[in-house]
């Protein structure tokens, strides 16, 4: 009878790998033939076998990719499609609510173009990187020559200056989604500048792409030679054609739109160029001018952030990032009560300069409704500032919706309900 | 000992030598053809505006014949692009109540050649000529009366173009350097 029973329990087909069913079946035939001992000696187990495996191909060995229950994706920014009609990129936002670590992963990192573009198919081996203009040498590079050049590895942020939050945003990733940080490798632009000798009047550069509008912005000569990177790598690889293959100009902590793709050609030039670029990010007061370059000391909690429900009372560590393009991130706060009281939240591995930094708070929760913000200081000394705040300074009138001028770096508040759903909590 | 008080002044030396000649020697110098055909930079002085000129009723004729009407409407809004027409906000001096359009918000007429030039018709970029450039810049100009319909515009006349924003945006102010807190006495 026992061999009966193992032959009619045999699993059909092994080879179709279903070893959830495979291991059940072993299961029953166990129980049957120790009478009620299988509880105990099997026991009830805590999670269910994987029921499927990854059949290995060539294509995985080569380059993997992640789980197919990973789902975690970008999304268009401010209302507008992307692609657009014309099938052109526009503003593409990172999905932060998902986010671990500081690294925005290649494939997620957030995406902003002149216009809205085309991505161009470039072959690396007739990209060219032209210095020209106010300059003794004019230099023209082959990607292969730039890698010989001493190099510079380090994490920074980009943020487009369209990250504004407002109260119809829903989730982290539409307050805040058009910042991405991640590990840039390439040549320190100075380095290329000295090489090719920056003549008296040179107090600007032109920095161009070779995409099909050619965008092209006017950057300070100052902030050019004192950290800009011309950057080939990120995150470990090749950047992507999405973030500029095969270079990129990097203007760290500095508006996005500085962080010309797809570069091509720098002129070192006297003045302010007002490029297309430049033209559309253009200030009516010489303040808004100011805080309009450099973004300041900015955090959010992306857990728990909008949108996203937790069970019940109990434990949660509130995990976030904070970023500054005056340096590095000195200090995070958090509130758990709208901003009454404020307690220093953990600063999770090293604070770099001009990168995301993420921290963490261990929480309590209560079920009660309450209200979650953060706030970093800078190595500057800045703060960031509630909007309360900023209304203050300005003396904005208390009836009118709160004007961030420059760049908003202001707190997010984000509000849990007793029913643990968390909402958008900007008035 | 004297050495030693020689070193500063020699170091002094190195760091003048460095910035003056090239220290790795990599990378070839352009040639004046390879400059001359990717050097597209117009600066708002216009030095490097290309010689040509163009009318408002050429450019008329050519915003409907390279296919600007197509994608910006055939009054400069309505299509699917952005609008190229002022928006109507009744009398007012304040060229920012008009929208973020090009040919009304730039403070230099250059930018808007220089755009149309780099950056027009979308899928033939780069394809007008000089001619055609400066013609379909004076249509649009003129469309938001900036300026009249008789206006000639060339590498001369294009820079001198008193565009409605000239002076009421703002530069970064003179004290602004990079690493600085944003703003004196902005402690955010």
């Amino acid at each position: 009878m026992t061999d009966d029973r193992k032959e009619k329990d045999k699993p059909e087909d092994l080879e179709r790998g279903d070893r959830r069913e495979f291991l059940k079946r072993g299961a029953a035939l166990a129980g049957g033939l120790s009478l009620g001992a299988a509880e105990s000696a099997i026991g009830q187990a805590p999670a269910p076998e994987p029921e499927n495996m990854i059949m290995g191909t060539t294509e995985l060995g080569a380059y993997g990719k992640r789980s197919r229950f990973e789902t975690s994706v970008r999304i268009p920014h401010g209302g507008r499609p992307s692609p657009d009609a014309f099938g052109l990129d526009f503003h593409i936002a990172a999905p932060l609510q998902e986010s671990v670590g500081v690294i925005t992963p290649s494939s997620l990192h957030y995406v902003g173009t002149t216009r809205g573009s085309f991505v161009p198919d470039i072959n690396p081996e007739d990209h060219r990187l032209m210095i020209h203009g106010m300059v003794d040498r004019p230099l023209i590079f082959t990607l292969e020559e730039l890698k010989r050049l001493p190099s510079v590895t380090r994490l920074h942020f980009i943020e487009c200056a369209g990250n504004r939050s407002n109260r119809r945003h829903k989730t982290v990733q539409e307050t805040h989604g058009m910042t991405s940080c991640a590990e840039w490798t390439g040549v320190l632009l100075s380095t290329l500048l000295n090489e090719a000798g920056v003549q008296e009047d040179g107090d600007w550069i032109v920095a161009e792409g070779v995409e099909e509008v050619k965008g092209a912005s006017s950057i300070p000569m100052s902030k050019a030679m004192e950290d800009c990177l011309i950057c080939y790598g990120m995150n470990g690889e090749a950047v992507r054609p999405q973030q500029g293959y095969p270079l990129r100009l990097l203007v760290p902590g500095f508006e996005g739109i500085l962080s010309v793709k797809w570069l091509r050609r720098i002129k070192v030039v006297d003045q302010f160029y007002m490029t297309y670029n430049d033209y559309g990010h253009l200030h009516q007061d010489s303040d808004t001018a100011a805080l309009g370059m450099q973004i300041g000391p900015k955090s959010v909690i992306t857990f728990p952030s909008g949108e996203q429900q937790l069970p019940g009372p109990g434990f949660y560590e509130i995990s976030g990032l904070a970023w500054s393009g005056g340096g590095a991130v000195t200090k995070v706060e958090v509130s758990t009560d709208g901003g009454r009281n404020w307690m220093d939240a953990e600063i999770r591995g090293t604070a770099h300069r001009m990168a995301h930094t993420r921290f963490s708070f261990q929480w309590n929760w209560d079920g009660n409704e309450c209200e979650l913000q953060s706030r970093c200081t800078d190595e500057l000394g800045s703060i960031q500032p509630s909007r309360a705040q900023i209304a203050e300074f300005w003396n904005q009138p208390p009836d009118q919706p709160v004007r961030v001028r420059g760049q908003d770096n202001s707190i997010q508040p984000w509000r849990i309900a007793s029913d643990g759903s968390v909402h958008n909590a900007i008035s | 000992m004297r050495f030693l008080k020689l070193l500063p002044l020699f170091m002094l030396l190195g760091v003048y030598a460095q910035a003056q000649s090239p220290t790795y020697g990599v990378g070839r110098t352009p040639t004046e053809g390879e400059i001359r055909a990717w050097d597209i930079s117009i600066s708002p002085t216009g030095e490097e505006l290309p010689q040509g000129q163009g009318t408002v009723a050429e450019g008329e004729e050519l915003y409907l014949s390279k296919g600007c009407a197509g994608c910006h409407g055939i009054t400069g809004t309505g299509g699917l692009a952005p609008r190229l027409l002022k928006r109507d906000v009744g009398a007012t001096s304040n060229p920012w109540a008009f929208g973020r359009i090009l040919p009304i918000r730039s403070p230099y007429a250059t930018a808007v050649w220089d755009y149309i030039n780099r950056g027009m018709p979308l899928m033939a970029e780069g394809t007008l000529t000089p001619n055609e450039v400066y013609s379909i810049t004076a249509y649009l100009l003129y469309i938001n009366e900036v300026i009249p319909e008789d206006k000639v515009l060339d590498n001369e006349s294009l820079p001198k173009v008193e565009m409605p924003n000239r002076d009421t945006w703002a530069p970064l102010p003179d004290w602004w350097k990079p690493g600085l807190p944003r703003l004196v006495g902005y402690p955010y």
